[in-house]
């Protein structure tokens, strides 16, 4: 099977072939349900599709193109949405049966974005349940499939929006990242996924997992359209009280403009013991690519990161135990029948609806928050949390960039780490950290194992300093 | 080290409001076990001296300026429409399009 990430996809070359009149919205729509009708029964990258929808979107593009009129940002560019983002007239499942047929009755805010710039929806995508997983492997509805390796997980939380873009089903997707769950899969896809600075991207709409590190962001085939698209998503909104009112900048203006004489950090914490040695290789050859184009490449410490796993697991679940309360059966989503008691209806629905994953995170986040446990486990998980932070706030002051693996190994086999929670854990071990931060970091595609698997470079920055992320992004895919 | 009893796993359950089959309980205590064990090295790091950090604002320092007054989170309180009442009852399992009708409130 082949996986298009031709120019004739990307963003750019889109508005320019619609606003020259050399293909309509409509033709480019079709072109795209039809690669998802013969693609998706194998790699199980949508959840939910809705032709008409869509086709309604691109005629609208269509008759702005056909009066002359100045089109929009994204004209006719096919996305896929992650399923846990609300976008009115689809249903939002997150991945769960306990949501299972939800219609929300609202838009989120970064979706609504998209469609205000002339993005076309093809279809919701497939994920590990309430964002909670980093396989896929947790979707209630079956998993997704790489499609570089069938029999390999495509990454997850948002593994069906990486999966789309490396087949070539949508040209670009938004996912959500609470621990890596954009990161990850792009990397596993080898595609470009972007975690904004948390504040960056309202969260409205944005069915929570763990407030404060829960983050959208965008996938696609490039760096360039990659920051085209966080451009239009990001932005304060009143809806969110911790989204930023700082300017957005375009983030493709210096794009281009190399990494000659920039300073970039490589932490020696991330190249230790459990990093698999063809991506080792492939993540020092790509460092040197950047050394060679003119960047100062200077080894750093970032001393605390053995106990971001630990410490992201107790946050993360303690948040989720509170955010998943809500899933009650009362007001939406899945009620159990036949409950003589509001008690015995919650506690049915709930079995019912949660998956295992989900269980044993509420049940972990319930413990450690619990009387007797609160400061032994959360609060010396925050105080770590500090010190991660800390870090990062130390080694920027010497670096621009900091350059990591973004996982420790390509795309692992479906079923393989099924049964061991702390093992899927560790495939998370380099991108919790810039969760726990709240800075900003970008997966890029930095060359394969020898069997073809895609290996992604970890490009990690300042708080609000997307721009300098995508530019070296940009060269390291270029050069 | 064994953290995480049979009767922990009930009690936090019941906190949760999840039923657990007998065999969910034992997979549960076996699983809590394994984290909890691996969150134990949190325990290496002196923290006596550090603040907790609950959220990522308290430490934003956008490039350049400090976190000024103008960037805190609370807004001026206004009145705005909300959603319409029909379309969020559409979505209830159970309703007589004002409330949301539930199974009887008993003592457990």
């Amino acid at each position: 099977m082949s996986i298009t990430t031709t120019a004739a996809g990307s963003i750019g070359a889109i508005r320019s072939a619609l606003a020259a009149r050399e293909t309509t919205a409509t033709a480019l729509t079709a072109i795209y349900q039809a690669r998802i009708a013969d693609e998706d029964g194998r790699i199980h990258a949508f959840l939910s599709v809705d032709k008409d929808y869509a086709l309604a979107q691109a005629a609208r593009i269509d008759a702005l193109a056909a009066q002359g009129d100045p089109l929009p940002k994204l004209a006719g560019v096919p996305f896929g949405i992650k399923d846990v983002l609300t976008l009115e007239g689809f249903t939002a499942t997150a991945g769960s049966k306990i949501l299972e047929g939800y219609r929300p009755p609202y838009t989120a805010t970064a979706v609504k974005k998209l469609a205000d710039a002339g993005a076309i929806f093809l279809g919701k995508l497939n994920c590990d349940e309430f964002a909670m997983g980093s396989s896929n492997e947790n979707s209630a509805y079956g998993p997704a499939h790489n499609p570089h390796a069938l029999d390999r997980v495509p990454g997850g939380s948002s593994g069906g929006s990486a999966a789309a873009v490396a087949a070539g089903m949508a040209v670009a997707t938004l996912g959500t990242d609470t621990g890596g769950s954009i990161r990850q899969p792009a990397s596993f896809c080898g595609v470009v996924g972007v975690l904004p600075t948390y504040g960056r991207v309202s969260r409205y709409g944005l069915i929570a997992f763990a407030s404060s590190l829960d983050r959208i962001g965008p996938f696609a085939a490039t760096v360039r359209d990659a920051a085209t698209v966080l451009g239009v998503i990001a932005g304060h909104d009143i809806m969110d009280a911790t989204s930023s009112p700082l300017p957005v900048p375009d983030y493709t203006a210096g794009i281009d403009r190399g990494v000659q004489g920039m300073k970039l950090g490589v932490p020696k914490e991330y190249f230790a013991e459990g990093l698999d040695p063809e991506v080792r290789s492939a993540i020092e050859a790509g460092i040197d690519k950047l050394r060679a184009a003119g960047a100062e490449i200077l080894p750093i410490s970032l001393p605390h990161t053995r106990y971001a796993i630990p410490t992201y697991y107790v946050i993360a679940t303690a948040e989720a135990s509170s955010n998943l309360a809500r899933f009650d059966g009362v007001r939406y989503g899945l009620r159990a029948p036949q409950s003589d008691t509001l008690a015995a209806m919650y506690r049915r629905t709930r079995d019912l609806g949660f998956g295992a994953e989900v269980k044993r995170r509420i049940l972990l986040g319930t413990y450690v928050l619990s009387h007797g446990y609160y400061d032994a486990y959360y609060k010396k998980a925050q105080q770590v949390r500090r010190l991660l932070t800390d870090d990062f706030l130390a080694a920027f002051r010497e670096v621009d960039a900091i350059l990591t693996p973004t996982a420790p190994t390509p795309a692992f086999k479906i079923g393989e780490k099924s049964d061991d929670p702390v093992a899927m854990y560790l495939a998370d071990i380099y991108t919790v950290t810039a969760s726990l931060a709240g800075i900003c970091g970008v997966s890029v595609p930095c060359g394969q194992s020898k069997a073809g698997l895609p290996i992604g470079m970890q490009i990690l920055g300042k708080h609000f300093d997307e721009a300098t992320i995508f530019r070296v992004g940009h060269a390291l895919e270029t050069l | 080290m064994e953290r995480v009893s049979l009767d922990d796993v009930r009690r936090v359950a019941e906190l949760a409001h999840l039923e657990l089959t007998s065999d969910e309980e034992s997979r549960m205590r076996r699983d809590l076990n394994a984290i909890l064990d691996y969150v134990a090295q949190l325990g290496e790091l002196d923290t006596s001296r550090v603040e907790p950090m609950a959220q990522v604002s308290e430490v934003l320092i956008p490039p350049g300026e400090p976190l000024s007054e103008k960037q805190s989170v609370l807004r001026e309180d206004q009145i705005r429409p909300c959603l319409d009442r029909s379309l969020v009852m559409a979505s209830a399992p159970d309703t007589d399009s004002v409330f949301f009708k539930v199974p009887k409130v008993i003592e457990r």
